[in-house]
């Protein structure tokens, strides 16, 4: 079902629960993001792609990337409270990590050019979560993932030990906007490299990344089959134990 | 046992239970719940029935371990029916004269009887005590006198009545209708009308869906819930299960903190009682509702009371809130229609269809209906558990039931509303406590908390403390509450330990406003609140903290300072006073390095030749004799020898980490 809704004026029609970021995508509006990626589900950690919609003449500030588009809809991209909004969170960011370049690029984009916080760490990592949710909705291993809450969240693998699971594909090393965790070279790993997340080590692909090689696959089919004919299985006896 | 198929077979146990005889007997209902139980509860009643089993009054005497009385500050406390004596502070050497004089003869025990503080006269009954007579007691009305783990008690008071009416007489459409005709809003902090909440939930398309109980109650010094789940979970269950029938839900959760085990071992039995009358299960009463109630464990985090992280929670995922766009009403607990409510609004539910929408519609202000309980804590006479009407004010909350302040202090502020309430002040103190008032005055209802503080807090520290709180339990997934509360933590630290810049209250209220606006769930949405209100209403303690750097109530201390009002003894003041106006002080004096070496506990000061060693020091080395007068006293004289807070200020000082104040405008009133 196609709605219409209102992006800086302009008129657009998408499918209904596209999210807005999508639409003023189609409509070329540009919205700064550091969470979202086209590959994954929306996550709104960053708040970056704030933008106030009018429902019910009633304004208010939410996240384009996981707003669903609906009939009526007004949405504005730029006005001051959406600036303003952008432009804490960049400053908040450049607080936690002022020496990434990738943040500091875009800090200069958006005309903040120092951070009014005096508390400075010096952070790599944004938390934005793409390469957790990359191993867990692309790669479907789930290596890392975050630890701990509030300040002391951080992305790591379960117990901080190298992870058994990490198939050393590297996917989260190419989605990573702030370059944290590295491929790094190692000869002694199996598959001649691994995954550096500062002292830590993944395991690399066990077949030097020859998929055919791999019995990983083949495995999992026979699982599912496995789990399938149960299901039947237990379904038929139900039916006939409730015929009888 | 016999499964209950109508309001008839409800009626009949209800008889067979009182024809029992239980309440012709005398009766000592005992709180054996978290409070009075850390008190010696479980002790006072294993030594009662010792005592009663020696006498051979068994048969006579019955022991109840009931819920909570809300009377925590006094506890352990009980009541002997049917003189109704109440008895505060019990101890379990109080025994023997309770069965021997009380219970044998009648008579009560002066000792054991509250003392009423305005009167000075020891008072018999509950009734006649005010903390108790000031309050509308109606959702916590069977606490404290039934047995939470015997079904039959909570069914010979009444229970399951509403149940029964609910199903075999009432339409869904029509129980919605009379929840939401009483004006019932949810008790865990939103205070959003819960009938339309259902009606919503029912009206959303889906099959399955779900109601849920939210007992992860997180706030500090907040405990109602863990009463009502530990002392009356059947009227939760009850009224869960005639949800479940309005709404179209199968399945039920409860989802309890795990710091809660007498919550969750009550609430087990609780449910596996009333799955054997059949109230649980498969087609409730005939009617044709199969409905069943999980427990869940929750672990502990603040976090997991908002609903969204709460379901998923639930669903075995990290507990981090989602996005609220679609209302979990519509896609909650895996994408289902789900109806989250708090454990004590799902207690209203009983008694708004036993009693009508009318009666229940008759308590509270327009916008606020009926009873709510609040955690009364802090600088306040009687802390407790109090349930009072909407609408009530705080002044009657905090003087008239609370008892007044602690020690005759002059009352400065209350939180209310938990750690992203807010603060009122005492000017305020005349409003009426409802959910629109509250929210005006900057505060908010929250679950029910409210703190009740004196003059002697400082109001920064106090946002300091709440901001400290809420940064440690916030999930960290988005920036604005993880950064954002970082940063305001240390601007407000910065604040208290007297290096705040002017522009940091402006600072406080840009960032406070964007945290609120572009937080992803409400504890970001709220978690400004404590600043917010302090700011509004105690500007004036902020700035004396900026520009004076001081603390008007003498609370905040900067770690570099010490002030020479806190040195109890003079002794190590006098000897960092000779040497400080000394010239030899910066010029690198030897007796002081050996002094310094002395007082850090490296060497040992000896007064003879033969005792020299590496690891001595001989005091006729030393030119000077204010170090040595020094040890004099402090290590011959003093029976502490030098292990003394003084000392160590004294070393701070000497190191030069810290540096010496000789006035303080606050302490010095203090003093």
């Amino acid at each position: 079902m196609l709605v219409t809704l209102t992006i800086n004026g302009q008129i657009i029609h998408v499918e209904r629960e596209t999210p807005i970021f999508e639409a003023a995508k189609k409509l070329g509006i540009p919205i700064p993001t550091l969470c979202h990626h086209e590959a994954l589900k929306p996550y709104g950690s960053c708040r970056l792609c704030t933008v106030e919609v009018v429902k019910n003449k009633w304004p208010k500030l939410v996240t384009s990337c996981n707003y669903p588009a609906e009939d009526g809809l007004e949405v504005k991209t730029d006005t001051d409270r959406v600036k303003r909004t952008r432009k804490m969170v960049m400053e908040l960011l450049l607080a936690r990590c002022p020496h990434v370049p990738a943040i500091q690029q875009l800090a200069q984009k958006m005309g903040v050019k120092t951070s009014q916080f005096k508390k400075k760490g010096d952070e790599q990592c944004i938390l934005c979560g793409l390469c957790v949710r990359v191993c867990d909705e692309i790669v479907g291993v789930r290596a890392i993932g975050f630890v701990g809450r509030g300040t002391e969240r951080e992305m790591n693998t379960p117990f901080g030990i190298e992870s058994d699971t990490c198939i050393g594909c590297g996917a989260c090393t190419y989605i990573c906007p702030t370059s944290y965790i590295e491929m790094v070279e190692r000869p002694d790993a199996p598959g001649g490299r691994s995954l550096n997340k500062g002292e830590l080590t993944l395991d690399s692909c066990p077949n030097s990344y020859v998929c055919e090689n791999c019995d990983r696959e083949q495995q999992f089919l026979l699982e599912t089959m496995q789990v399938i004919e149960k299901f039947r299985r237990e379904n038929e006896k139900r039916r006939s134990e409730q015929k009888v | 046992m016999k499964k209950i198929k109508s309001s008839s077979d409800l009626e009949t146990l209800r008889q067979t239970i009182l024809n029992k005889g239980d309440h012709k007997r005398q009766v000592v209902r005992i709180c054996c719940t978290t409070g009075c139980r850390a008190g010696g509860a479980l002790k006072i009643v294993e030594d009662i029935n010792k005592e009663l089993t020696e006498r051979n009054l068994e048969d006579k005497i019955k022991i109840k371990k009931t819920g909570c009385r809300g009377f925590c500050e006094n506890g352990p406390v009980m009541v002997i029916e049917p003189d109704d004596i109440f008895y505060n502070k019990v101890k379990p050497k109080d025994v023997p004269g309770i069965v021997s004089e009380t219970l044998v003869n009648g008579t009560p025990l002066k000792r054991l009887l509250y003392i009423d503080p305005e009167t000075r006269k020891r008072v018999k009954s509950e009734k006649d005590i005010p903390f108790f007579g000031k309050q509308v007691r109606n959702v916590f009305a069977k606490l404290g006198k039934i047995d939470p783990t015997q079904i039959d008690d909570y069914i010979a008071e009444g229970g399951y009545t509403a149940l029964c009416k609910a199903l075999t007489t009432m339409t869904p459409v029509e129980v919605i209708e009379t929840i939401e005709a009483s004006g019932l809003r949810g008790r865990g902090g939103g205070g959003f009308p819960t009938g339309k909440k259902w009606r919503s939930c029912r009206e959303a398309p889906g099959i399955v869906k779900y109601v849920i109980a939210n007992g992860d109650e997180g706030d500090p010094g907040a405990f109602m819930d863990r009463s009502m789940m530990e002392g009356d979970p059947h009227s939760i269950i009850e009224g869960m299960i005639i949800g479940a029938y309005a709404i179209g839900a199968d399945r039920g959760f409860i989802y309890v903190r795990d710091e809660y085990p007498i919550a969750v071992e009550h609430l087990t039995t609780a449910i596996e009682q009333v799955h054997s009358y059949g109230l649980l299960g498969e087609d409730i009463l005939g009617m044709g509702l199969d409905f069943t109630i999980e427990i869940n464990r929750g672990a502990g985090a603040f976090v997991c009371g908002e609903s969204t992280a709460l379901m998923n929670s639930l669903e075995g995922k990290v507990g981090e809130p989602r996005a609220k766009y679609i209302h979990t009403v519509e896609s909650g607990l895996w994408d289902s229609p789900s109806n989250l409510n708090n454990v004590e609004t799902w207690a209203n539910v009983p008694l708004i269809i036993n009693r009508g929408a009318e009666w229940y519609a008759d308590t509270g202000t327009d916008t606020s209906k009926g009873t709510k309980i609040f955690s009364l804590v802090g600088k306040v006479s009687n802390t407790g558990l109090v349930e009072v009407p909407m609408g009530i004010t705080l002044r009657e909350i905090i003087f008239d039931v609370g008892g007044g302040i602690r020690n005759n202090r002059q009352f400065k502020a209350v939180q209310t509303g938990g750690p992203s309430g807010g603060c009122i002040p005492a000017n305020k103190i005349d409003m009426p406590v409802d959910y629109d008032t509250l929210k005006e005055l900057g505060a908010m209802m929250g679950s029910g908390g409210m703190i009740v503080m004196d003059e002697n807090t400082c109001m920064v520290d106090v946002a300091k403390y709440f901001i400290n709180f809420l940064m440690y339990e916030s999930c960290g997934k988005c920036v604005p509450c993880r950064e954002g509360l970082k940063q305001m933590y240390e601007i407000l630290s910065n604040i208290c330990e007297g290096h705040g810049e002017e522009g940091d209250i402006e600072l406080l209220e840009g960032l406070a406003s964007f945290i609120i606006d572009a937080s992803l769930c409400a504890l970001g949405g709220s978690a400004p609140n404590p600043v917010l209100s302090t700011i509004r209403y105690f500007r004036d303690e902020y700035e004396a903290h900026i520009s004076r750097k001081e603390c008007p109530a003498g609370v905040c201390r900067n770690p570099r300072i010490i002030r020479a009002l806190e040195f109890g003894c003079e002794a190590p003041l006098k000897f960092y006073e000779h040497c400080i106006l000394c010239p030899q002080f910066s010029e690198g004096c030897l007796d002081l390095a050996m002094s310094t070496e002395i007082l850090e506990g490296k060497k040992k000061l000896v007064y003879s030749s033969k005792l020299d060693s590496e690891d001595s020091i001989n005091a006729n080395v030393f030119k000077c004799t204010t170090a040595l007068s020094y040890f004099e006293k402090s290590r011959q004289l003093c029976g502490r020898e030098g292990r003394c807070r003084e000392e160590g200020f004294l070393i701070d000082l000497l190191a030069g980490s810290k540096q010496l104040i000789y006035s303080n405008t606050a302490l010095l009133k203090k003093r």
